[in-house]
């Protein structure tokens, strides 16, 4: 068997350098094999558990396939209409200023149904964390185009590929937030590799650090990949994001306060 | 002289096979296993566990956090 | 003596949500209730009392922004009107799947699409039958007067809370527009933080160690489940039946025929009373304070006593399937209304009386 190579002498409690988050739940994640959404969701609840805030902190669950996210995440959170994360966060925030709110939210969810909440959300400065993954497919109602869906991209509904004169061109929404006066960090990261993945918890730390500066919204983009979807295998599909996902949508902090 | 060896434990019955860990690691310890989990999925194991160096490559890209990983320093 | 003011039924609403400790509004201007955001915002009741007011970006965010504040403890309303009410459906279904408390205001006017900004009573389906998708009810109050928009936004929100149901109150362009005097209550102080935790065990305030962490869904992909809360929360609509069933009755001990109306019908059913007696007609009124639950037993009694019931209605008739189903076919139910914002005269009432039953 291949467990027996386990090696005891070193699998000691003094000798561990990494281990899951306590702040998941015993919950099986939901997500399809070497989905990007099970290392966004533990970046997120390390940050949460490095910071001390689990008990000021709020989530908001989108429409999508991180619905059940709620489950997965030992957080108080609620789960949103389509779409309409942000507006549930703004009035969380509001009547809580001093918690800790945040919405996860999907490409379908945050950048196409609810382009309005996140427009309007940024727009204000709520003093709130988005975290935006972009995998540029509906991923939970089987495939088919989203609002990030790349120009000649196949999906369900654009099975010849994303035809920009008839579907019209892909939304670099995490652009157009960092040009609202109420966005105070912006940045697109990965999850694909052990580096991006450092980035991706650092912009994600940044994030949720903000919070207390009172100073406008953080808005964190994690650029990922949907095998089922993309109809490929996992390690395929993260190259194929590299290879496509990344010129379109390149990575990197997009709006950095000028203090930093 | 002193070197470093890791260890990995992998969650076997929480493991999917994605393989996104294998080519994360710097040392090509891990392997997906011939062997199959509950739920039928060829789960990540150290095939070379001499060269693991617990360097948690594996456990940051895996997207179930089923690798919890150990390291210390051995006197050769 | 309390405290008397002249007032817009809108006023009243805002005044009273500062007044019953309200933690949030969140609004969107539309006519004719644009005068309870405008009245918020003059009157800064974050200085008051640290009441929140948000003017949000849609009627959608605005109830989004509600279910986020409820599902978080706080006490939270929205107001609007009818092309707005429509919008905030989606919000309004899963505040109810998710069992919240929270008030919404609809000053109706006149439809359907844009309609009119004139008063009517056209939206007593949407606001009785659930109004979104799903099984669910809301508790409906319809205020007839300045005082009562006043009044039933802190009865609103004790039945919310006392049931963890979504209440509405169904007033219309008249009442929100007209001034009357107003009896102002004492502030009722703001809930604390602690005392919300306390109180609403529920609700997502962050997970501390004595707890498991809460959830605030509608969702459930377990059938089986779903049903099973589906058959919990017509328990509640029942046991709200039984308990909350509120109406007002007007000469009705010898009365022969019955007019049934609420808000503005109502008001002007009680001068058709005093036209029509005055023919020798004796007819009374039985004004609906609650539109879910509906006094249907109530009906029901008074059925065994009058010939003839008529419904007055600012619609096509709505409300008159509900009163019909409450007598049970026992004596004729005859329905008289105007529509697309004109409000009926006292005495086209008493002539749709007379044509109808004499």
């Amino acid at each position: 068997m291949a467990e027996n190579s386990i090696n005891k002498d070193i699998v000691k409690e003094e000798n561990l350098v990494f281990k899951k988050t306590g702040l998941f739940t015993d919950k099986p994640l939901s997500y399809c094999p070497g989905c990007g959404h099970g290392t966004a969701h533990r970046l997120v609840l390390e940050t949460i558990e490095e910071m001390g805030i689990q008990s000021e902190t709020i989530g908001i669950a989108p429409v999508g396939c991180s619905v059940l996210a709620y489950e997965f995440m030992d957080i108080d959170m609620q789960q949103a209409a389509h779409g309409r994360a942000p507006a549930l966060a703004t009035a969380i925030k509001r009547l809580y200023p001093e918690k800790f709110v945040f919405t996860y939210q999907g490409d379908g969810d945050l950048a196409a149904i609810g382009t309005a909440e996140t427009i309007h959300a940024c727009n204000r400065g709520e003093n709130i964390t988005i975290i935006f993954i972009n995998n540029g497919i509906y991923g939970m109602t089987g495939g088919q185009m989203a609002p990030t869906t790349l120009p000649g991209m196949k999906s369900s509904t654009s099975p010849y590929g994303r035809d920009i004169q008839s579907m019209g061109n892909p939304l670099k929404i995490t652009e157009l937030v960092a040009q609202l006066p109420g966005t105070y960090f912006v940045s697109r990261q990965a999850v694909h590799t052990p580096a991006a993945v450092r980035k991706a918890k650092k912009a994600i730390k940044t994030a949720f650090e903000n919070q207390k500066l009172k100073k406008g919204l953080s808005f964190v983009e994690i650029v990922s990949n949907c095998n089922s979807g993309w109809k490929m295998e996992p390690v395929q599909a993260n190259q194929w994001m590299v290879d496509n996902m990344f010129p379109f949508y390149p990575l990197g902090d997009i709006k950095v306060p000028a203090e930093q | 002289m002193a070197k470093i060896k890791g260890s990995i434990v992998v969650n076997i019955e929480r493991c999917k096979g994605c393989g996104v860990c294998v080519p994360s690691c710097p040392t090509t310890v891990i392997a997906l296993a011939d062997e199959v989990n509950g739920k039928g999925y060829h789960y990540a194991y150290m095939a070379n566990p001499e060269t693991c160096i617990g360097c948690a490559n594996c456990a940051l890209v895996c997207p179930d956090a089923v690798i919890t990983v150990y390291k210390m320093k051995v006197n050769e | 003596m309390k405290e008397l003011r002249l007032m817009k039924g809108n006023e009243a609403i805002a005044e009273a949500a500062i007044r019953a400790g309200v933690d949030g509004y969140f609004g969107y201007p539309i006519t004719p209730q644009s005068e309870v955001l405008e009245y918020l915002m003059a009157e800064q009741p974050e200085k008051r009392t640290g009441m929140v007011v948000l003017q949000a970006e849609s009627e959608v965010a605005a109830i989004n922004m509600v279910y986020g504040g409820a599902g978080a403890g706080k006490k939270v309303m929205t107001s609007s009107s009818s092309p707005g009410i429509s919008l905030k459906q989606e919000g309004i279904t899963y505040i109810a799947g998710a069992e919240l408390p929270c008030l919404i205001v609809n000053v109706v006017r006149g439809g359907p699409g844009l309609g009119t900004i004139q008063p009517a009573q056209s939206d007593y389906f949407q606001s009785t039958k659930g109004g979104g998708h799903g099984d669910y009810r809301l508790i409906v109050l319809a205020p007839a007067s300045v005082q009562e928009m006043y009044d039933f936004v802190g009865l609103a929100f004790e039945l919310a809370f006392k049931y963890r149901n979504p209440a509405l109150i169904l007033s219309d362009g008249a009442i929100g527009q007209m001034m009357e005097k107003v009896e102002i209550s004492d502030q009722k102080p703001r809930w604390t933080n602690e005392e919300i935790k306390k109180m609403f065990p529920w609700a997502t305030t962050g997970k501390t160690p004595d707890r498991p962490h809460n959830i605030i869904t509608s969702l459930d992909l377990d059938p089986n489940k779903q049903e099973k809360f589906n058959h919990k929360l017509q328990a509640k609509y029942k046991e709200i039946e039984k308990n909350e069933v509120r109406f007002e009755e007007i000469q009705t001990k010898d009365a022969e025929y019955l007019f049934v109306a609420y808000g503005t019908s109502s008001r002007i059913c009680q001068k058709s009373i005093q036209l029509a007696r005055a023919k020798g007609i004796k007819v009374g009124l039985l004004r609906p304070l609650t539109l879910f639950p509906f006094p249907s037993a109530r009906l029901f009694e008074l059925s065994k006593q009058v010939k003839g019931i008529l419904t007055v209605e600012m619609s096509a008739g709505q409300m008159i399937e509900d009163v019909k189903l409450a007598v049970r076919c026992s004596i004729p139910v005859e329905h008289y209304g105007r529509m697309g914002g004109i409000i009926p005269s006292p005495e086209e009432v008493v002539t749709a009386l007379e044509q109808k039953f004499l």
